[in-house]
C-alpha cells in the first residue's frame, strides 16, 4: 500500500500548480513595484508593501470590508433565524398548502435574481431601498432563504416530533417550544447554513453593483472592483485590494475548513 | 389542533418576503416585457409580443443563447469529470490528501468577481502569466480574452475548475458512504477496478451525481460575475450570458422592455432545463 503511493504525490503536483498559480501571481503582482516589468511569475527580490499602502490609504477596500461585514451580519442572522421558523411548519405538517410553499420555495431557488432586475429596480426605487443596507440585506435574505430552508427541513424532520408534542401538552406555546426546545436541537445546521449563505453574503457581487449606488456604502467585491477599473494605472494596488479583499474568508476557511467542507455536504440534500 | 394550525404562521415572513422581492417584480416584470419601457422616462407604449419576435431575429441574442448553453452545460460536464476523478484519487489515503483537498477547495471562498481579475493577471495579452510560458516554449503569444470564442473558453474553464471543489466534495461523501464490504467482495470474485467501478461504485454514486449536476447547472447557467470580469473590453463582447446580456439591455442601452422579456425567457428556460434534468436524473437513479 505505501509502496504503491508514489504515484499519487506526482498527479498530486499538477493539481497543486493549477489551483495555486492564480494566488502566487495575486501576490507577486501585488507585492512588486509597478515599474518592474518583470515576469509575473518571478517574486520580487525586495520588500514592496505600497500597492497595500495605497489600496488601504485611499480607503475604499477598508469601507467595503466594513459594508461586506455589517451585510454579511444580518443577512446570515436574519437567514437563521427566518428560515428556521419556516422549515417548521414544512417539516412538521403536511399539507397541500405546505406543499404549494416547498414549490414556490423551490422557485425561487432557481430563479437567477437578474432575471427580474428590470421590475426588481423599480421595487427598490418605489421602498426607497436604493444605496441602503436595509436594501442589499433584505435582497440577500431573499434569495438565499430557500437553501436555508430546505437545510433546516430536511434536519428537523429527522428530530423526534416527541419532545415538542410533550411540550405542547405541557402547554408551551408554539413559539416557545420552537425558541426553547427546536431551536437549540439545529446547533450542527445553523453551522453549515452561516457558512453557506455567510460566502455568497460577503462574495455577493450583483445585488451590490445595482442596489448600492452612492458611494456611502459600498462592499468587497466593488471596492475591489473600482481598483480594477483603473488596473492599467495601478496593478498593484488593484492586485493587493483584491488580496486584502478575500483574505478574510481564506484565514476563516483554513481554519475552520471541517465545518465548510461539512457545510458544502449538508447542502446537496434534496 | 387549534395551535397545530397556528404553526403555518411561521412561514408568514418568508411569503411576505418572496411576495415583495420575487413574485411581485416577477409579474410586473412580465407586464414590462410587453412595452418599449427604455428604464427611466415615466412614459412607454405597450407594443404587444414585438420584444419577444425580436429575440427571435437578433442574431446577438442567438449568440448569448448559445454561450449560457456552453456556460451551463459545459461546466457541468467538466466539473463531473474532473469532480469525480479528484475524488476517487482522493478516496485512498496518502500523506498529502489533505493538502490537496484543501487546496482545490479554496478557490470556493474566493469571490467569482475577484476570481475572475486574479485570472486576468494570468491570461491578459500583455504582460500576462500564460503568455510567458507561451513565450518560453517558443510559441506564439495568444490574446486569450480579445477573441470571443477563445474567452469565452477561458470563462467556462475558470468557472469549471473554480467550484470543482463542489463536485469532488459531494462525491468523496458519497464515496465514503459506501461500505467496504461491496469493493472487497468485487475484488474477491476476480471482478477488476474498471468494472467495480462502472458496475458497483458509479451505481451507488447515483444520488451524489444528481445533486452535484443540478447545483452545478444551475450554478453555470446564473452565470455573471466572472463575465463581467473577463470581459473588460467591450460590453459588447460576444462572452454575454442572458444575465449580463439583459442587465447591459437595460444599464447601458436603454432597452428595458427587451431586458424585461429576454428575464422571462431566462427565467422560464433555467426552469425548464432544471425540471427535465431533475425528472431525468431521477430516472437514472431509478434504472441504476
Amino acid at each position: 500500500m505505501r509502496k504503491k503511493s508514489w504515484w499519487r504525490y506526482l498527479v498530486s503536483l499538477p493539481i497543486l500548480f493549477v489551483y495555486l498559480t492564480p494566488f502566487y501571481i495575486l501576490l507577486t503582482v501585488a507585492l512588486k513595484h509597478p515599474h518592474d516589468a518583470s515576469s509575473r511569475w518571478v517574486m520580487p527580490g525586495y520588500l514592496y508593501l505600497g500597492s497595500f499602502e495605497t489600496a488601504i490609504n485611499s480607503g475604499r477596500i477598508i469601507q467595503g470590508i466594513q459594508d461586506s461585514f455589517i451585510v454579511t451580519m444580518f443577512t446570515v442572522t436574519l437567514i437563521v433565524i427566518i428560515g428556521a421558523m419556516a422549515a417548521y411548519p414544512l417539516a412538521r405538517r403536511i399539507s397541500s398548502l405546505n406543499k404549494f410553499v416547498r414549490i414556490l420555495i423551490m422557485g425561487v431557488m432557481m430563479i437567477p435574481p437578474l432575471s427580474i432586475i428590470v421590475p426588481l429596480y423599480r421595487t427598490m426605487l418605489f421602498f426607497d431601498a436604493m444605496s441602503t443596507y436595509h436594501g442589499v440585506i433584505l435582497l440577500q435574505l431573499t434569495y438565499q432563504l430557500p437553501l436555508a430552508i430546505f437545510i433546516f427541513t430536511s434536519f428537523i424532520r429527522s428530530l423526534t416530533p416527541a419532545l415538542d408534542e410533550a411540550a405542547a401538552i405541557d402547554g408551551c406555546g408554539l413559539l416557545r417550544t420552537f425558541f426553547s426546545i427546536i431551536f437549540p436541537q439545529l446547533r450542527p445546521v445553523i453551522v453549515t447554513v452561516v457558512i453557506l449563505t455567510g460566502v455568497t453574503a460577503w462574495n455577493d457581487y450583483q445585488f451590490s453593483l445595482y442596489f448600492l449606488q452612492s458611494p456611502q456604502i459600498s462592499s468587497v467585491t466593488l471596492a475591489v472592483s473600482r481598483f480594477f477599473a483603473q488596473v492599467n494605472s495601478n496593478i498593484g494596488a488593484a492586485a493587493a485590494s483584491a488580496v486584502l479583499g478575500v483574505l478574510p474568508l481564506v484565514v476563516l476557511f483554513l481554519f475552520l475548513q471541517k465545518y465548510f467542507i461539512k457545510g458544502m455536504v449538508d447542502s446537496a440534500v434534496k | 389542533m387549534r395551535s397545530r394550525k397556528r404553526i403555518n404562521l411561521f412561514y408568514i415572513p418568508v411569503l411576505i418576503l418572496f411576495g415583495v422581492f420575487v413574485v411581485y417584480p416577477f409579474i410586473d416584470g412580465i407586464r414590462i416585457s410587453f412595452t418599449n419601457w427604455n428604464g427611466f422616462l415615466p412614459t412607454y407604449n405597450y407594443i404587444g409580443l414585438t420584444n419577444y419576435i425580436n429575440m427571435v431575429s437578433d442574431q446577438w441574442f442567438h449568440n448569448v443563447f448559445r454561450n449560457t448553453i456552453i456556460y451551463g452545460f459545459g461546466s457541468t460536464i467538466i466539473q463531473q469529470i474532473i469532480g469525480l476523478s479528484m475524488a476517487l484519487f482522493l478516496d485512498s489515503k496518502f500523506k498529502a490528501r489533505g493538502l490537496v483537498r484543501t487546496i482545490s477547495y479554496l478557490p470556493i471562498m474566493i469571490a467569482p468577481l475577484i476570481m475572475g481579475y486574479i485570472i486576468f493577471f494570468i491570461v491578459q495579452f500583455r504582460g500576462g502569466a500564460l503568455n510567458d510560458l507561451v513565450g518560453l516554449f517558443g510559441m506564439d503569444r495568444l490574446d486569450w480574452v480579445g477573441v470571443p470564442n477563445r474567452a469565452v473558453t477561458v470563462i467556462l474553464l475558470v468557472n469549471s475548475l473554480q467550484y470543482m471543489g463542489v463536485s469532488m466534495v459531494i462525491y468523496l461523501a458519497g464515496l465514503q458512504n459506501i461500505p467496504n464490504m461491496y469493493k472487497e467482495a468485487a475484488s474477491v470474485d476476480g471482478i477488476g477496478p474498471w468494472n467495480t467501478f462502472w458496475h458497483i461504485t458509479l451505481p451507488l454514486l447515483a444520488p451524489a451525481l444528481s445533486a452535484s449536476v443540478v447545483i452545478n447547472l444551475i450554478g453555470g447557467l446564473k452565470l455573471f460575475d466572472i463575465i463581467r470580469a473577463l470581459s473588460p473590453a467591450a460590453p459588447s463582447s460576444g462572452t454575454h450570458s442572458l444575465v449580463t446580456f439583459l442587465t447591459y439591455q437595460y444599464f447601458n442601452i436603454e432597452q428595458a422592455g427587451y431586458s424585461a422579456a429576454i428575464g422571462v425567457v431566462t427565467f422560464a428556460f433555467i426552469l425548464i432545463v432544471s425540471i427535465v434534468v431533475i425528472k431525468l436524473l431521477d430516472k437514472m437513479e431509478v434504472v441504476l
